[in-house]
């Protein structure tokens, strides 16, 4: 590209990829690392819910020969169950040495009381404060009370009385959550941060090319070479477009390479990210990254330091997230008319193709044509923007 | 070749110039000196496109800097106050990218960037990035950037202002070697040795008017003054501003 707006094009990312601080911020640190982080997460969660349901819980129990009914009970609930003796200290210190173990100590007078009908005492050893023994500990809980319940209505019976007598209320939970609902709400993040990484992408050449050139005292001379002052604008939206796909591309390509290690398949989900899901996304969230261009540069514009464009754009870099958010809330479907709100219209796409639907051609062009249509509504509005005198600020 | 007729300019209630008028012809440097405040910036940035007059006129050899705001900067070197240059760019680049503006290219721009290097002295750091450069290394490249594009006219806005001793005379040479060269030099300061040192005319302007112009020997003469000095205090009634 020649005459102004390439020539512009070309500075502003030279410099760009040239500034070490710049490089990290908008291409590493947010675009490598942002999906790596998330991925990470999701992969723990995803692994810890996965153990969760299956788990046979180890679990340890000290003066075992006092209740071998009990222990066989422990058994037969799914747990697994080791036996080692040891008093209240002996058993702190196993825990000490390993924190996620459980352990369950029949004290001394059990059997007399169990004997005697009453109430006979089980210690619980955990640490409180993992939140993997925390779980261990309620499942063991959940055994023991179990057991409890049994034998209660056993003497119950045992002396004419129904059992059911005193129940008042029995609860029936239905737990509709399943690991793989959740792991897809996790997922639905993941569209709405390859457009928040995109914008990041951009957002330090934005704030350079017009606040920062402004305060640099390089924007007054640059204003004097004999070209209309929009072009050189429209050379600074582009560059900071560029950027963005840039951006966007790392983003796609680091969640494409790190979903390859997520166990989504054990959960019947299927890690719908290959190169063509890929491509398609990059492809449909491009025309997004001349709105967030333009929409970031007119911004800047009207700041009046470095610092004022950082602190305003932080708060404008949300703006796209308030469409998406809204459908969130109202549970919106998608639809063709939505296609025309420009990044909930990506973040529905994005959605879709992850879950290997079929997309209306008709949405994707909605979706590209208004996208478009605003970035260029932008992108003019910053060469109008820049026309004012104003702009040289002071 | 510049002439300013009854330029006036406002922001909001403040009449920042008030019918100011003068002309700077070529092969002659004219000063604007004037305390700070006074409208000399105002003045150059109408001269130089980036703000509009709302009175008078002002042209640079004959073209209309309202009208034909292109053809005008296409006739002008620039530079402006705040001398900035970007700093992951070297040198070399910075003057390269104003040249590529301007419409050179290719070996022609090399040609010219090399020129300018060498004249200005700027050969040792070309090739460096400009993010620690002195302030004096700054504004050669700055001046260079103004002068890519060989214009007829310049327009520098207090060219001096924190500038050593070296770099300032090294300055002055390199005006007198433009007028030498034919060039109508405009600049401003409110340095007034500076403007004794150098200008064949001097525009004295004080509250946004043209108090006084002429000659120094011819101001003096019009003041009844011993020195530059007293001349200046005669036109603008005080010592205001003076270094």
């Amino acid at each position: 590209m020649t005459g102004p707006v390439g020539i512009v094009l070309g500075k502003e990312l030279r410099e760009a990829l040239r500034d070490r601080r710049t490089l990290l911020t908008s291409l590493v640190l947010g675009p490598l690392l942002g999906p790596l982080f998330f991925v990470l997460v999701l992969k723990l969660t995803l692994e810890q819910s996965v153990e969760a349901q299956d788990e046979a819980v180890p679990v340890t129990v000290a003066n075992a020969a006092a209740a071998p009914n009990f222990v066989q009970h422990l058994r037969e609930s799914g747990l697994a169950v080791t036996l080692q003796d040891g008093d209240d200290a002996t058993i702190r210190g196993w825990i000490q040495a390993a924190p996620e173990l459980v352990v369950v100590r029949i004290t001394e007078a059990y059997a007399e009381r169990f004997q005697a009908a009453a109430p006979a005492v089980v210690m619980v050893y955990a640490d409180g404060s993992r939140a993997r023994a925390e779980r261990r500990a309620r499942r063991v809980q959940e055994a023991i009370n179990r057991w409890s319940a049994v034998i209660g209505g056993l003497r119950l019976q045992a002396r004419g009385v129904s059992p059911a007598l005193v129940q008042a209320v029995v609860i029936d939970t239905v737990d509709v959550s399943t690991p793989s609902a959740r792991a897809a709400l996790l997922l639905g993040i993941l569209s709405y941060l390859i457009l928040l990484l995109t914008l990041v992408g951009g957002l330090y050449l934005a704030i350079d090319a017009t606040a920062g050139e402004r305060e640099r005292g390089s924007l007054e001379a640059l204003l004097t070479v004999p070209a209309p002052r929009e072009r050189l604008i429209y050379g600074k939206v582009l560059a900071a477009a560029t950027m963005m796909a840039l951006a966007l591309a790392l983003v796609t390509l680091t969640i494409m390479a790190a979903l390859r290690f997520m166990p989504l398949e054990s959960l019947g989900m299927s890690a719908n990210f290959g190169p063509a899901v890929a491509g398609s996304v990059f492809a449909v969230t491009l025309p997004f990254a001349l709105v967030g261009a333009g929409l970031l540069t007119v911004v800047a514009s009207f700041t009046r330091s470095y610092t004022e464009a950082q602190s305003w754009l932080g708060v404008v870099m949300l703006v796209p997230t308030v469409p998406i958010a809204i459908a969130g809330v109202l549970a919106v479907k998608p639809a063709a008319a939505l296609m025309l709100v420009p990044s909930l219209s990506q973040h529905l796409i994005i959605q879709g193709l992850m879950r290997g639907e079929e997309l209306p051609v008709v949405w994707l062009a909605l979706s590209a044509g208004s996208t478009l249509a605003l970035g260029l509504a932008l992108t003019w509005l910053a060469g109008r923007l820049y026309r004012r005198e104003a702009i040289l600020g002071g | 070749m510049i002439r300013v007729t009854g330029l006036g300019r406002c922001f909001g209630a403040i009449r920042a110039i008030d019918g100011v008028s003068f002309e700077a012809g070529d092969g002659r440097i004219t000063g604007l000196l004037g305390p700070n405040g006074a409208g000399k910036s105002t003045t150059l940035r109408v001269l130089y496109t980036v703000l509009r007059p709302d009175a008078g006129s002002a042209s640079v050899d004959g073209i209309d800097v309202v009208a034909e705001p292109l053809a005008a900067r296409r006739a002008i070197g620039v530079l402006p106050h705040a001398a900035g240059i970007y700093p992951q760019l070297t040198a070399r680049e910075n003057i390269a990218y104003f040249g590529r503006l301007h419409g050179l290219a290719g070996a022609a721009l090399n040609e010219r960037v090399a020129q300018l290097v060498a004249a200005l002295e700027i050969d040792e750091f070309a090739d460096r990035r400009a993010r620690g450069f002195s302030q004096g290394q700054r504004v050669k490249v700055a001046l260079a950037r103004a002068l890519i594009h060989a214009p007829r006219n310049l327009l520098l806005d207090e060219p001096s202002n924190g500038l050593d001793v070296m770099a300032t005379r090294s300055l002055r040479e390199l005006i007198r070697g433009l007028r030498a060269a034919g060039h109508c030099v405009l600049f401003s300061s409110h340095v007034m040795q500076e403007v004794a040192a150098l200008c064949d005319d001097i525009v004295i302007i004080d509250h946004g008017r043209v108090v006084a112009a002429g000659t120094p020997v011819g101001l003096q003469r019009h003041f009844g003054a011993a020195t530059l000095e007293d001349a200046f205090v005669a036109a603008i009634g005080d010592a205001r501003g003076l270094e």
